[in-house]
């Protein structure tokens, strides 16, 4: 039963995992750069939320929604700030080391603003939990609500980029950004939705992690913002189901290790398994092996 | 007034001048050929034309309008579609995915579908692999895919970049009678190709290319005759 228990607690953070790799490979895929960033939107998202619910009394749905406006913004004025002007750059690193900075200007706005003394978090989720087993396998609300909040952000991200136009022109930009264009498609407004929509769902991450752990620090979102990394490239970066599968198995790993093996080494573990993988499959789990036909 | 007129174009890449200072026309209704070895910048033409390279000097009108300065994207809803060297079809969508983004910029869903229906009178084989990744097809049936999506913008002008490149000779002939039919059914084609014997065979008039200058133009008929064009680039 406690092995139930590891599970679902691994499953858990791992669906706060493949929420920010969605992010991260999203990025990827289509602007073809890695958003170091990412994980500090997550802390922006979660001091939106904090301040909100702790100063302001707003309900903490409204909270969230107010935090995912902000960080979509702030999305989409970092792209065209600092990333945008780097694109035609001769070398990507240029835009690597720009995500960088932008992650340390985040985290150093947040110590102004809010500053060094962590701020206690109160659960976004108000749901009660659920007792099997008599007691031996308990699952928290917020455990659910994360769960299923992985499913439906993994459905509608699918069912977003598969059926609607502006999906396929992601799809479109992702593979071929010359041809993109041929067809009409604006590629700079199609990033900007890009970081948009991964933004978004990194509040969502914010308010979900911090209901796990309730601790807000301005460097809460590096570490998360690593390991989700990690979990999009384990996937295959650039795959939205390799994301999602990438996530949820670093956090069982992480998880399980903590349990079993030792809570020192869990990180060294997730590490090491995600080196074991790209030795056997270089391009991830679900990654696509790119294949030309002549 | 020329549909499509180039003027002095000048294109650099970097401290290379790759096209220096070209001229020419294409009449409405015509297949216009430029051909020209490896490195001519017969590529680097089109692509400045549809905006993906930006022109140095000169400039580009279009029934009227300058893009010399538009952006690419906003190219195919002028009225001119582009089927780009190597095809560059998206390879994991599927065929029908692929030449529905040939729509993109189309609103009326009655005229995508009635121009759907043509593409695929006109290329059966897509109507049988229309749920097949793009990536799946061969290269002739890529080329098809490629030549489908830019009819599917409805253009009024194509211009078509090496189609023949590393097709088989059988679909080659095809894929050069597809060219002749689109462009008997009312489109412009404005035609980049290193096969110029097929090309100066369906062209009305051709120019050749040289180290990113115009060296011969005229009658397409004529410069299949020219000694200087047959030994340079007819193998005769």
């Amino acid at each position: 039963m406690t092995f139930l228990t590891h599970l679902f607690n691994g499953l858990t953070q791992g669906s706060i995992y493949a929420i920010i790799a969605l992010g991260y490979t999203m990025v990827y895929g289509i602007a073809k750069m890695l958003n170091f960033a990412h994980g500090d939107i997550i802390m922006v998202g979660s001091y939106i939320i904090y301040t909100c619910m702790v100063s302001l009394n707003i309900p903490s749905v409204f909270s969230i929604l107010i935090a995912m406006a902000f960080c979509t913004v702030l999305g989409i004025v970092t792209e065209k700030v600092a990333y945008r002007p780097l694109r035609g750059a001769s070398s990507s690193l240029a835009v690597l080391i720009t995500a960088i900075g932008v992650s340390y200007l985040l985290q150093n706005l947040a110590l102004l603003i809010f500053k060094a003394d962590p701020k206690q978090f109160s659960s976004v989720v108000s749901l009660g939990n659920i007792s099997l087993f008599d007691g031996q396998l308990i699952i928290y609300g917020y455990m659910l609500v994360t769960i299923i909040v992985c499913v439906v952000v993994m459905v509608g991200l699918t069912l977003f980029v598969k059926k609607t136009k502006a999906g396929q022109a992601m799809q479109a930009v992702s593979e071929d950004r010359g041809a993109a264009q041929l067809m009409g498609i604006n590629v700079n407004a199609t990033i900007a939705l890009t970081f948009a929509i991964g933004s978004a769902l990194a509040a969502v991450a914010g308010a979900l992690m911090c209901s796990a752990s309730p601790t807000l620090t301005p460097y809460i979102g590096t570490m998360p913002g690593i390991k989700a990394f990690v979990a999009a490239v384990f996937g295959g970066i650039g795959s939205i189901p390799g994301a999602m599968l990438g996530g949820i198995l670093i956090g069982i790993i992480e998880k399980i290790s903590e349990a079993y093996i030792s809570s020192q080494m869990a990180d060294a573990i997730v590490f090491a398994v995600l080196i074991v993988v790209l030795l056997v499959k270089p391009a991830g789990l679900l990654g696509k092996n790119v294949q030309e036909k002549v | 007034m020329s549909m499509l007129s180039i003027k002095d174009l000048q294109v650099y890449y970097g401290a290379i001048n790759a096209i220096k200072g070209i001229s020419f026309d294409v009449e409405q209704g015509e297949i216009i050929a430029l051909i020209g070895a490896n490195g001519a910048g017969k590529t680097t033409i089109l692509h400045t034309i549809t905006g993906l390279v930006q022109a140095k000097h000169g400039s580009i009108m279009f029934g009227g309008k300058d893009l010399t300065r538009t952006p690419a994207h906003k190219i195919v809803s002028m009225g001119m579609a582009h089927v780009p060297e190597g095809r560059r079809v998206f390879a994991q969508l599927t065929v029908f995915e692929n030449l529905m983004l040939g729509a993109y910029t189309r609103k009326d869903k009655a005229e995508i579908s009635s121009s759907l229906e043509r593409v695929f009178k006109r290329f059966p084989r897509l109507e049988e692999r229309r749920t097949q990744p793009a990536g799946t097809l061969s290269g002739g049936e890529q080329q098809m895919l490629a030549m489908g999506r830019a009819l599917m913008s409805n253009p009024s002008i194509i211009l078509m970049d090496e189609p023949s490149m590393g097709l088989s000779p059988l679909y080659v002939s095809e894929i050069f009678d597809i060219i002749q039919e689109i462009n008997k059914s009312g489109t412009t084609v404005l035609l980049v190709e290193q096969n110029a014997k097929k090309a100066l065979s369906i062209a009305n008039r051709a120019y050749v290319l040289e180290t990113g200058k115009i060296v011969l133009s005229g009658d397409a008929k004529e410069l299949m005759n020219n000694d200087q064009v047959k030994k340079a680039y007819l193998g005769e």
